[in-house]
């Protein structure tokens, strides 16, 4: 598929909230109105601007949640502390505006056209991205075989539960594991524990079929991940990371 | 404070560039090792983006933004290797 | 100015006292270009070269044995934030270029990991500089210069160089490490000289 190679020059444009989701206790889905939103590809990024009134600004990047054909969505994890996500989260409301540059990103992403199997490993909020291609892969009516492993602390830090509990079930071809770091609900086959080895050897594609390999989250835990897949024999070169930081 | 990776370059660099680098390849100048520009380390939190060799630690590409001009330091990079679309 | 955003007040405050774009901040951010250097204090070593090629080291002990202040200093960093009344202690860089000979008028700032910044002698000088080795009250972290960092409180954060290793004191003036793209050869936050040009 020919693809222009020449985009527009990017520059920030003007965002306002149309919707708001809580997805957990600290997280929320934003679904915002870009006037020239030119479309984006499943895990591609936006930056976000803030303006305070006395021209104070911050500046973060944001996942796109969303699938590609609709407005972009953003999930905003609220970070302690933090600057920028305590406002998304807590405060920001249907309305209000901020700005937005992008889409970015065409290393960590994926289109329907890609047919390798597909493993997506998730840690925390790194599970946006991933959302993006699970949703994508759906609204292309996809049969590639996907698999998402989602480590995350407990069951009530599941963004997107309700969602991919209905994915799991009605998504053929898509499979889900979770890897609860802290607590694990009564029926988990696995006490808390962090994703290792055995749990990717168990839980993810075999090295022979080749899978295109998907991994988000914190620094620490892209770093172990990957490492652990290249070591189980993935090629390097089908292991894509996206590191948030911290 | 850790790193990042270079799929946070994709926005300062489509700035200036009508092509995504995130996806070029690159070699560091100093030991040779061939990478693809979203996986090199990305030091974000600083006067400008530092993007640094996964294997020796040498800086690749520098860049530092003002309000109205961008400077951009490549010499770390022996080339970059961009697709583009057959003629 | 971007579009403002409602009910966003951000961590910073504007403040008439600050110098001008500056924003005044409570915690104490972590800036680096690289990873955090680790030096043990029994390797660690600081050296003032002159430009004769005259060496004057110090080690850590050597370097406790030199007559410290303890100073309250207000920082200003060329990213707009500036953390006011920090409390370091150090030794002045006037004390260690007591017994140093040179005619040079620039400096070329080493730091572990090599990092580097340039500034005019004459700024190290007179009560302007210290090489500082604990921060409000304690050892200096690694995250914000640890062991020693040079502190330089009166011109922008970025001369202030962390993981400090040695002053390379020069006839001609060379640039450091954001000097030598973008950042203003000076770094007066009061004239606000964050880029060249300014």
């Amino acid at each position: 598929m020919a693809r222009a190679a020449v985009l527009g020059r990017l520059s920030w444009q003007v965002a306002q909230i149309a919707a708001v989701r809580p997805e957990t206790d600290t997280a929320r889905t934003l679904v915002l109105d870009v006037p020239d939103w030119p479309g984006h590809r499943a895990g591609q990024h936006v930056d976000v601007r803030l303006t305070a009134e006395d021209g104070y600004t911050a500046q973060r990047s944001y996942s796109i949640a969303s699938a590609p054909g609709g407005p972009p969505a953003l999930t905003v994890q609220r970070v302690d502390g933090g600057e920028v996500s305590p406002y998304l989260v807590d405060i920001a409301a249907p309305g209000d505006r901020f700005e937005v540059r992008g889409p970015v990103g065409g290393y960590f992403t994926w289109q329907p056209g890609d047919h390798a199997p597909v493993l997506l490993v998730a840690g925390g909020s790194g599970v946006v991205p991933l959302m993006s291609m699970v949703r994508a892969r759906a609204a292309a009516g996809s049969r590639v075989p996907f698999r998402l492993l989602y480590s995350t602390r407990t069951p009530a830090t599941v963004i997107y539960a309700d969602e991919l509990r209905r994915r799991s079930r009605d998504d053929h071809g898509l499979d889900i594991a979770y890897a609860y770091t802290r607590v694990a609900p009564p029926e988990h086959p696995r006490p808390p524990g962090r994703l290792d080895a055995v749990l990717l050897a168990e839980w993810g594609w075999p090295t022979e079929f080749a899978p295109n390999c998907y991994v988000c989250g914190p620094t620490g835990f892209v770093e172990t991940v990957a490492n652990l897949l290249v070591d189980a024999g993935h090629d390097p070169a089908r292991v894509r990371t996206e590191r948030f930081g911290g | 404070m850790t790193f990042l990776d270079g799929n946070e370059l994709a926005a300062p660099l489509r700035e200036i560039f009508t092509v995504d680098l995130t996806v070029a390849s690159g070699q560091c100048a100093n030991c040779g090792r061939r990478c693809t520009l979203a996986e090199v380390r990305l030091y974000a939190r600083a006067p400008g983006l530092v993007a640094r060799c996964t294997g020796c630690e040498a800086v690749l590409l520098r860049l530092v933004r003002s309000p109205d001009r961008v400077w951009l330091d490549l010499s770390g990079l022996s080339y970059l290797e961009i697709a583009r679309p057959p003629d | 100015m971007g579009v403002v955003s409602r009910g966003f007040a951000g961590r910073g405050r504007s403040d008439p006292k600050l110098p001008p774009g500056q924003y005044l901040t409570k915690d104490f951010p972590v800036l680096s270009a690289g990873p955090t250097p680790r030096v043990d204090t029994d390797r660690w070593a600081f050296a003032i070269t002159a430009e004769t090629g005259q060496e004057h080291s110090w080690n850590w002990a050597q370097l406790h044995q030199l007559p410290s202040e303890t100073v309250t200093v207000d920082l200003h960093c060329v990213t707009k934030w500036s953390k006011l009344g920090t409390v370091w202690e150090g030794v002045s860089l006037d004390t260690l270029m007591a017994g140093v000979e040179s005619a040079a008028d620039h400096a070329l700032v080493h730091s572990y990991g090599g990092y580097t910044t340039n500034l005019p002698l004459e700024d190290l000088l007179d009560g302007q500089a210290w090489l500082a080795y604990r921060y409000d009250g304690t050892d200096l972290e690694p995250e914000h210069g640890g062991p020693v960092r040079l502190l330089v409180p009166h011109l922008y954060l970025w001369k202030s160089a962390k993981w400090v290793r040695g002053i390379q004191l020069l006839l001609d003036d060379h640039p450091g490490f954001w000097e030598s793209l973008g950042y203003h050869n000076y770094g007066d936050p009061w004239r606000e000289q964050r880029y060249w040009g300014d």
